[in-house]
């Protein structure tokens, strides 16, 4: 007799590993898709507008609150041993290396990836989707493919202004309020930061930007039960997708270490 | 000649279409009526290949719609139009582009050609070229049907498939666009088939009706035959009777 708790556990995780390959299967479509006309520049440029452009300014200001906070945690820490004239390389490895990636990541879920699944979660609803596929249209290479695409274009180049952002941030509490000198906040960071650590985080903000992306789109994609639905599916887009990231980032960073 | 053959379908068990057998008349308006939730959209869902059947077959000109890919199944849905329940209108698109949107997606006419055909579609519909600026969400229940019916049009498919045309409309408007339905058949001899529960008023513009219950097809005749048909349940039904047995 198998108690109900390890039934409930092996069913659950069943239902996650058939989730997973859904996901993939959908990804490796949406993916296939852009390499088969007709090409959706105009779509992509849109996506890229939506997904990047507007979440820029939270991009910005997160950047220069999370370098303005690893600036002062920085200090106080390294002023226990002396080394203040470090705190420029900790801030630049830091966010080049995690934080940049991940928050942009989480933020990008939070703000780009909840609208994707409300919109493609409406346009199921509302058989928007079934009425493009009657006209002989993909809705997978109209609408899904790219979002996929702009995800993976806009998310590192998010990641780079984080990075700027958030140095800059650290610049103003660590140099301007705190009297670090300007140039040793600059030239450890031009010491202490190599390609591989820059390369780190280009791989991440890919990964990520992909991920979310792909949690947003096929939750969307597959949501029932109007609008309640089209609520839940977005609550559990920004919970995955963060979760997701935050699993990446420890698997990726093993890689790079 | 559209042939639904031995069609069954269920979702999570619960057998909604059990083994239903319709032709659909080419160039003929036929309407499957039915109670609300007895299946009707997912008998039509079937016909251009939204859903899958569990079981059985639905046959468009010999070819089978369910195991029709790639070429195949494009050209077959060139030939087909739905106008859904609520429209089914992009709402990120104008009401001009969302008329526009097959030609543009499909065919590699000009703009010049696509803006008057569009245009000319909007008249036909008797809406104003000025609504053509407008969002779905800017349009009352009675334009967006008119405005999703300009876009089936568009391509002068050959079937047009009607989810509840008039569902939330007013009796007016239900009268309007069932005249559309019967000025734009008349003037294009398209194959329909509409599923409703508006009685009496697809009696007015089908040649064929078709009553689904629990599953099944229980009656198929004109409308005259239907009027008359002996089931209680077909009398029930057309004449508004209050079903005790749902009560």
């Amino acid at each position: 007799m198998i108690p109900d708790f390890v039934r409930l556990l092996g069913r659950t995780i069943l239902n996650l590993i058939q989730e997973a390959g859904a996901m993939i299967l959908f990804l490796l479509e949406g993916l296939g898709l852009a390499f088969l006309p007709p090409f959706r520049w105009a779509r992509f440029l849109e996506e890229i507008r939506l997904i990047g452009v507007k979440s820029t300014l939270i991009i910005i200001l997160t950047a220069a609150f999370a370098g303005m906070v690893l600036a002062l945690q920085g200090y106080y820490t390294l002023r226990k041993y002396g080394s203040e004239s470090a705190l420029g390389s900790a801030v630049a490895l830091s966010l080049i290396r995690e934080m940049g990636p991940v928050l942009t990541g989480i933020m990008v879920s939070a703000r780009a990836g909840s609208a994707v699944t409300a919109e493609i979660g409406i346009m199921r609803i509302t058989e928007q989707l079934d009425a493009m596929d009657t006209m002989a249209v993909n809705p997978m290479q109209y609408v899904v493919m790219p979002k996929l695409i702009a995800g993976l274009v806009a998310v590192p180049l998010l990641t780079a202004i984080f990075d700027v952002v958030g140095i800059l941030g650290g610049y103003l509490v660590g140099v301007v309020m705190l009297g670090v000198s300007s140039g040793a906040y600059f030239s450890g960071m031009r010491e202490s930061v190599v390609m591989l650590d820059v390369n780190g985080g280009i791989v991440k903000s890919l990964v990520f930007g992909l991920t979310v992306l792909l949690v947003a789109c096929y939750k969307g994609y597959y949501t029932e039960h109007g609008a309640e639905g089209v609520s839940r599916a977005t609550n559990q887009t920004v919970v995955l997708s963060a979760v997701l990231v935050l699993a990446w980032d420890y698997i990726l960073t093993s890689f790079f270490m | 000649m559209i042939k639904i053959i031995d069609l069954v379908k269920s979702f999570n068990g619960q057998v909604v279409l059990d083994g239903i057998n319709l032709e659909i008349p080419t160039g003929k308006i036929t309407v499957v009526i039915g109670k609300s939730g007895v299946g009707k959209s997912v008998l039509l869902k079937h016909i251009p290949g939204l859903l899958k059947p569990d079981r059985g077959q639905v046959i468009i000109d010999d070819v089978d719609v369910a195991q029709a890919r790639g070429r195949a199944l494009m050209e077959l849905k060139k030939r087909i139009a739905v106008l859904f329940q609520g429209g089914a209108l992009f709402d990120s698109l104008t009401v001009f582009d969302n008329i526009a949107f097959p030609l543009r997606e499909k065919t590699r006419l000009p703009e010049t050609e696509i803006v008057r055909r569009t245009l000319e579609r909007l008249e036909q519909m008797n809406l104003d070229p000025e609504v053509g600026n407008k969002l779905p969400d800017e349009l009352s229940g009675g334009m967006k049907k008119r405005v999703a019916l300009a876009r089936a049009m568009i391509q002068e498919p050959e079937i047009i498939l009607f989810d509840e045309p008039v569902t939330g409309l007013d009796p007016p408007m239900t009268n309007t666009v069932f005249h559309l339905i019967t000025k734009t058949h008349q003037e294009s001899s398209y194959t329909a088939l509409i599923v409703s529960h508006d009685i009496p008023e697809v009696f007015g513009v089908a040649d064929y009706v078709a009553m689904l219950h629990k599953g099944r097809i229980i009656a198929w005749g004109t409308p005259a035959e239907i009027q008359r048909h002996p089931d209680p349940m077909v009398q029930s039904f057309i004449h508004g009777e209050v079903d005790f047995l749902e009560v």
